[in-house]
């Protein structure tokens, strides 16, 4: 068995055992609460960059399989665990998560009080830290550490946007298409989409609003993904060229953000996020609540309870997490009060995570497929 | 925070509850857990509660937790005169298990509901018909969307036998039988042909109320899930908990063991039960509270099955709240009275809503105790039938800790895994382990030991590949630790990380436990303390609801005031249960009251005491030398502490008490050596001796020829029991020497010193009297002297009993005061203190002397309105009686022994668990009473005399005695004098009586003409007649009498007459095995048939009595 260290930036230590691809990962610690989807999650891009702290103590029993992932490959620098299972078991697996997490290059380490790591995390705020399964000694990895660049004011989307475009198709009948411009986009989205018949152009984060125009969709989704949205110039520059058009738009976590900031309100960062696949988000107008899945470092200032003028329309908070009050989703509308964007903080594409919110895109596609019958003749 | 401001309900002032009744097997002080929370809950919202529960042993019966407290018989028609008195607005029924579940659909019925405007809150009617009826279940299942994935098994509805044989040709063999609206799978079973089909059908016919049982098809071995669910008024759905069992479908799951949170789902697989689940409950129209969704998922293919719902809450809800920190049953009520789920306050964060599901970053594993032991003969496979009797839980940071201190929770030496032991071969083993029984996975350890792989375990048990692989690890891991050079830190830590207890160390390695303990300390492996917070630490938890691990971090707070210790009482078992949890919730209230921190260490899921709100910190731990040890080192260290109270927890607490003081830790109270006094027969023998205080003659023996020598001496009939035992195990009466060496065939094999028996002369038709007292070291105050109505003999745990005794006069009653006073001085209790004496021929003897908490505390407490337990713990620590007296928790004067005039007669009445139990060959266990206790509850009557009592604690524990019909009488020999009159008495009643040859002779010559009904063994001679067990199970008897002819012979009961007590058993018909118990009853018909029962609650009495 071979030692293993997760050092924090502040100078916390925790002893480990090597698990996964050996060797030395910095990123920003954050914990994620999940007791279930350790694959969904690991291949979710918005991890990019992240050491990953898993509450639930044992992690790949079901070990991997060719349906859950997000992404074509494992996104976190690092993964921290209690209790890495010896031996998988699902009928649908195909193999075990230590030897993916080696294969895809994921440094983790295992035997760790992730209690222990979470609390100091939450106490203190997320911060940078390294694994070292390489033999590094504590002060070498603290230096590396203190050294690598922080989350915020970082810019990650083109690490891991795809760089071609493709097409999802509808199933069944093709009644809309929408691009997606994909920040770190989680595969459930376009496939959530394409079920109730919307065609989805997947685009890289750099594409252009006339790309997009040229493609003749009917509406767009600016997807989640990692980093800073304060730092996301070029894609509020976008979103604002999107919503000059008035194509129906729908922003999910860093598109969210992305659209909030389109709309003139800034983004602050979290203490220690939320990473979750329980939270109770409330919409505003029913008073209904959603068991959500989240997953996000930053957030967005907006005013709850009041309405605020924009060069687009009318922009409010529609959805807060009843946890801490932190906005969670925010809507455009004209004078006529009819929906043109919306964006919520969490994640309606759930995987990981409760399927509540899938109306959304009941909602989303709505918006989209009565565009292009109003756009008929495109 | 979101929409306007949403009060509670403003049109509902006043709400019933309704209690579960006596603790029986599938329904257990779970659900005191979820009705103490309820009531509380309600109460804090200004709502006038009132409760109906028979069960006196509860927490929720205490007169302070609801505003009119009916400790009356659970059924409708005095439930009916409840609400006619009380009028409440709402009634919630789904805080009190199947009876109350039951009880509100019979008033529904009867049209009570609607005549008195009283509104079911909870769950409507159709709910309960929807979740219970498995048909209209069905139907709900299939109306969820196809791309769902949600199946149902394949299944027939059945009203009668043919009908049940046709329809298993159809589905094929093996098939479900389950039949409707049952407590905990009653009737129901796995039938493999045509013969197992007609038993356990026949059974489950006759077990359903509508008669009806339902044939499916058989998806035993499928992995099975339970999800509980919350909905609030407005529709908020959560999920509370996942619970996955490791004995897979075909066991009840209130027989598996089962894990929490789910340990081999995917996210996929999970949230397509999660989102069945939430269709369900709406679906089946739970408008607001707790259900909890039963799934099969098919190991290869992921076929979901929808198994079944309960609309209420159940004991997978109690478990999930002691596994997650989410008070279902509070909750609950909360919805049922019109908050939304997001505006109630999550009390573990103090922060957050309870609008949102609980994640865990710890292992919850419970494990089932079963009491077989008790019943000889009883079938011990496991099936869909529930036969544990109590619980435990454990918690870890993983399943593998999580699962051996559950198991060493057990309090069985064979439950835990054992190296030492030489195993089989493997072949045998994996045969024995694909029958699921009980220490099920002790057999999958012996496998793996004999060298059994993963796949070969699977194949044989179904059990999940990746629990097997886990208990491979163990066994890993305990290699190591035998072939290790020395117990290093690191070994030790990895060992301590998979649940290794320092016994198990010990045992690895042959060195004694306090060693390894000490190697343990000196090296500074120790276990850290974490939280059970909801929420994976995303929030800081102000509950200190704590769990060992051994990890880095300990989370224990640091105080200023002393704490105090309790230890609890463990897993329920027959002898020790609810009633000693409720002395330790008592402690607890007390002596925070009394400025204490108080500390609870148990591990028992089921109970009040485990309930985070109860005591100012809980440890969820196992109630080990080594577990109470290292509570008491982290607390020691967290701030002072004043002691640990071990009079309480029953044996479990009691057996640690010397060793604790050993380790120099304080014990409150009466002094372990004292205990000893009391226990070790010989100290005190010389005790009463020298104290002049009269015991029964005795004896002890190691082998056969001393034993028949002191039997001889002595005389008969004796009674012998091994020297060192709980409960009244393996106690017998014998009457001869035949008897006597058949029993010590049986019981003294191995024939040391340490396997003795006691032999002591049986006291005939002697008065046993129980008295419960508290001593300060000067004064004595009685709690309550109660005359048992069985003779001595029967175990005190089995008797009813009656309090004020009716038959003791003044003289007697100070007779007892002053020998219980005696006694308290020189054993040297502080605290409480349980006698039984025998009264015969105007001598009193003492039975035995129990320096400790006993069964009876809490039915004494709420007879007579004083709460003993909470003034014991005061005394423990250092009170006086004085100063209780002056403080109002003990009566300013007077005491038990004079209760004041007006004082109601309170009657307790067993509860028996016979019909849970099949022998192999499909019959019940014999249901006559002994000296071994095999009950596993009580009830109690109350009213103004004994008669209407007595018929209410009978009508309460098994739904009450006939006001006339057909009797049938048979006596043994030595009853036949006394049996006269009280048969008579039934006869100028109205009942017509029958009787065997024998006992039909007698009374003629007295007057009484009964119809002679042949016994089974003289049907060949009296062919053409039915046979008086014909007649039973045909239901042409109202009431059996059948006192056992002469002694059992090495534990078998005579044919005749428990043939004729199965059949009364298996029609459910009260069947008297006394002659006390038949004068008793006679006074109970008497009562009946006067005028009716009434119903007066607990602070009526209370208030009539002027305490």
């Amino acid at each position: 068995m071979r030692t293993a260290l997760l050092a924090l930036e502040d100078g916390r230590v925790f002893p480990g055992e090597a698990y996964g691809a050996t060797g030395q990962a910095v990123g920003e610690a954050v914990f994620a609460t999940g007791m279930t989807g350790y694959q969904e999650t690991l291949t979710d891009p918005s991890y990019r960059a992240q050491v990953l702290v898993m509450t639930a103590p044992h992690i790949g029993n079901t070990g991997i399989n060719d349906e859950d992932c997000e992404s074509t490959r494992m996104w976190p620098a690092g993964l921290v665990v209690r209790d890495p299972a010896r031996r998988p078991s699902s009928w649908r697996s195909r193999g075990s998560l230590d030897a993916a997490l080696a294969r895809e290059g994921v440094v983790g380490i295992a035997g760790v009080d992730t209690r222990a790591v979470t609390r100091h995390l939450r106490q203190r705020g997320v911060m940078r830290a390294g694994i070292s399964s390489g033999g590094a000694d504590v002060d070498t990895l603290l230096a590396v550490v203190r050294s690598a660049p922080p989350m915020a004011g970082a810019d990650l989307s083109a690490e891991v946007t795809t760089t071609r475009c493709y097409v999802v198709p509808a199933i069944g009948r093709r009644l809309a298409s929408v691009a997606a411009i994909d920040f770190g986009l989680k595969a459930s989205t376009p496939a959530l989409l394409a079920r109730r018949g919307i065609e989805v152009h997947v685009l890289p984060a750099w594409t252009g609003v006339d790309e997009i125009a040229a493609r003749g969709v009917d509406g767009v989704v600016c997807s989640n993904g990692p980093g800073d949205p304060a730092a996301a110039s070029a894609a509020v520059a976008l979103v604002r060229q999107i919503l000059e058009r008035r194509w129906p738009c729908l922003g999910i976590c860093f598109g969210h953000q992305v659209l909030g900031r389109a709309l003139g309100f800034a983004t602050y960062k979290l203490p220690f996020g939320h990473r979750g696949l329980n939270c109770p988000v409330q919409d505003l107008a029913s008073g209904a609540v959603e068991v959500s899945a989240h997953n996000h470092g930053f957030a967005l200032d907006a005013p709850v309870g009041r309405a605020v003028s924009t060069a687009y329309g009318r922009a409010e908070v529609t959805h807060v997490c009843l946890n801490d009050g932190v906005v969670e989703g925010i809507a455009l509308r004209n004078e006529g009060g009819e929906v043109l964007a919306f964006g919520v903080q969490y994640h309606p594409e759930a995987a990981a995570g409760p399927h509540d919110s899938e109306h959304l895109f009941d909602r989303f596609a709505s918006m989209v497929v009565q565009a292009a019958a109003a756009d008929g003749g495109r | 925070m979101g929409g306007a401001e949403m009060p509670r309900r403003a049109d509902l002032a006043s709400v019933l509850v309704i209690g579960s009744g006596p603790i029986t097997i599938g329904q257990a002080c779970e659900f005191d857990y979820s009705g103490t929370q309820a009531c509380r809950a309600l109460r804090q919202e200004g709502l006038r509660v009132v409760l109906v529960n028979s069960n006196p042993a509860t927490i929720m019966t205490d007169p302070e937790l609801a505003d009119a407290t009916y400790v009356e018989p659970i059924t409708a028609e005095f439930v009916e005169q409840v609400i006619a008195k009380e009028r409440p607005d709402a009634l919630l029924a789904t805080l009190g298990g199947q009876t109350a579940l039951n009880t509100a659909l019979a008033l529904h019925g009867a049209g009570v509901l609607e005549k008195y405007g009283v509104e079911l809150i909870g769950a409507n009617v159709e709910a309960i018909v929807a979740g219970e009826d498995r048909e209209a279940f069905k139907q709900v299942v299939r109306s969820l969307p196809e791309h769902w994935g949600a199946h149902v098994a394949d299944s027939v509805v059945c009203r009668s036998l043919p009908e049940c044989l046709d329809a298993a040709a159809v589905l094929g063999f093996p098939v479900v039988v389950r039949p409707s609206f049952t407590l905990g799978g009653t009737g129901s079973g796995l039938a493999r042909g045509p013969d197992d089909l007609r038993a356990i059908a026949g059974a489950g016919l006759a077990a359903s109320p509508t008669g009806q049982v339902l044939l499916e098809e058989s998806i035993a071995g499928w992995k099975e899930y339970e999800l509980e669910v919350m909905r609030d008024r407005a529709d908020n759905v959560v999920v509370v908990c996942s619970i996955e069992n490791v004995d897979p479908m075909g066991v009840h799951t209130g027989d598996s063991v089962t894990v929490a949170p789910a340990m081999t789902l995917t996210d996929r697989e999970y949230q397509q039960l999660r989102d069945i689940a939430l269709g369900v409950i709406r679906a089946v129209g739970v408008d607001t509270g707790g259900c909890n969704i039963q799934f099969a998922v098919h190991p290869f293919d992921g076929r979901v099955v929808v198994v079944e719902m309960n609309p209420r809450v159940s004991r997978s809800s109690a478990l999930a709240s002691k596994a997650t920190g989410f008070p279902i049953a509070k909750i609950a009520a909360k919805v049922a009275i019109g908050y939304t789920l997001d505006e109630i306050r999550n009390d573990v964060t103090g922060q957050t809503p309870a609008c949102f599901e609980p994640t865990l970053d710890y292992v919850v594993v419970k494990v089932p105790r079963f009491a077989f032991e008790k019943f000889p003969g009883a079938d011990t496979t496991l099936t869909t039938h529930m036969k544990s009797v109590g619980e435990v839980m454990a918690i870890g940071r993983n399943f593998a800790e999580a699962l051996q201190k559950a198991l060493r929770s057990l309090e069985q030496v064979e439950a835990v895994f054992d190296w030492a032991q030489p195993v089989a071969d493997k072949t045998t083993l994996l045969q024995r382990a694909s029958i699921p029984h009980d220490g099920r996975l002790r057999t999958v350890m012996d496998a793996i030991r004999a060298g059994a792989a993963v796949e070969e375990l699977t194949a044989a048990t179904a059990i999940d590949p990746w629990f097997c692989d886990q208990l491979v690890a163990l066994d890993e891991v305990a290699k190591l630790v035998v072939s290790a050079s020395e117990l290093s830190p690191e070994l030790l830590r990895t060992a301590k990380r998979s649940g290794f207890s320092d016994a198990q160390l010990a045992g690895l390695r042959r060195l004694p436990e306090d060693v390894v303990r000490g190697v343990r300390h000196a090296l500074g492996v120790r276990p850290v303390f974490k939280t059970v917070d909801t929420c994976a630490a995303e929030f800081a938890a102000s509950t200190p609801y704590h769990y060992s691990s051994y990890d880095d971090e300990t989370e224990v707070a640091p105080r200023e005031r002393p704490a105090v210790i309790i230890l609890g009482s463990g897993p329920n078992r027959i002898g020790q249960g609810i009633e000693f949890d409720y002395s330790c919730v008592h402690a607890s209230q007390s002596l925070a009251e009394a400025g204490y921190e108080t500390v609870m260490v148990n591990c028992n899921p089921e109970t009040v005491s485990t309930d985070y709100d109860v005591s100012g910190r809980l440890y969820f731990e196992p109630l080990t030398l080594e577990d109470v040890l290292e509570v008491v080192h982290a607390e020691r260290a967290a701030g002072p502490l004043a002691g640990v109270v071990v009079q309480l927890g029953g044996q479990t607490s009691l057996g640690l008490a010397a060793r604790l003081v050993d380790e120099g830790v304080r014990v409150v109270g009466t002094s372990p050596q004292a205990i000893n006094v009391a226990e070790d027969r010989g100290a005190f023998g010389r005790l009463l001796a020298s104290a002049g205080l009269p015991a029964p003659r005795h004896g002890l023996a190691s082998s056969a020829a001393e034993a028949t020598r002191v039997a001889a001496e002595i005389g008969y009939p004796v009674l012998v029991r091994p020297s060192y035992v709980l409960g009244g195990a393996g106690m017998e009466i014998v009457c001869d020497d035949e008897a006597l060496r058949a029993y010590l065939d049986q019981h003294l094999t191995r024939g040391s010193a340490a396997h003795a028996v006691l032999v002591d002369r049986f006291l005939d038709d002697a008065v046993e009297i129980d008295v419960d007292a508290i001593f300060d070291g000067e004064q004595l105050f009685v709690g309550g002297v109660m005359e048992h109505i069985e003779e001595a003999g029967v175990h005190s745990g089995d008797s009813a009993c009656v309090l004020p005794p009716i038959t003791l006069g003044r003289e007697d009653l100070e007779r007892v005061t002053a020998a219980t006073t005696t006694l308290a001085e020189r054993i040297g209790v502080r605290g409480l203190l349980n006698v039984q004496y025998a009264l015969t021929g105007d001598v009193v003897y003492v039975l035995e002397a129990n320096p400790r908490a006993s069964r009876t505390v809490p039915f004494v407490s709420k007879a007579t309105g004083v709460p003993l337990a909470k003034a014991a713990a005061r005394v423990m620590l250092g009170e006086r009686i004085a100063d209780l007296r002056r403080d109002g928790l003990l009566p300013a004067r007077g005491d038990g022994a004079s209760m004041p005039p007006g004082t109601p007669v309170a009657v307790k009445q067993a509860v028996l668990p016979f019909q849970r139990f099949r022998t192999l060959d499909g019959k019940t266990v014999d249901s006559v009473l002994g000296p071994q206790m095999r009950s596993t509850g009580e009830v109690m009557g109350i009213d103004a005399g004994f008669g209407a009592a007595f018929a209410k604690s009978q009508t309460a524990a098994y739904g009450g005695l006939p006001t006339g019909g057909r009797v049938f009488v048979s006596v043994a020999n030595r009853d036949k004098r006394s049996m006269i009159f009280p048969v008579k008495r039934l006869a100028d009643l109205g009942f017509e009586i029958s009787a065997t040859s024998g006992t039909a002779t007698v009374l003629a010559r007295n007057g009484v003409m009964a119809r002679v009904v042949p016994k089974l063994s003289e049907a060949r001679s009296r062919a053409g007649e039915a046979t008086v067990v014909a007649r039973i199970l045909a239901g042409e008897i109202d009431l059996v009498i059948n006192t056992p002819h002469g002694a059992t012979s090495g534990g078998r009961p005579r044919a005749d007459g428990y043939e004729i007590r199965t059949a009364a058993i298996q029609r459910n018909i009260p069947c008297i095995t006394t002659v006390q118990g038949l004068a008793a009853a006679v006074q109970g018909i008497e009562a009946l048939r006067r005028d009716g029962l009434g119903v007066r609650s607990l602070q009526e009495w209370s208030s009539e009595v002027g305490r």
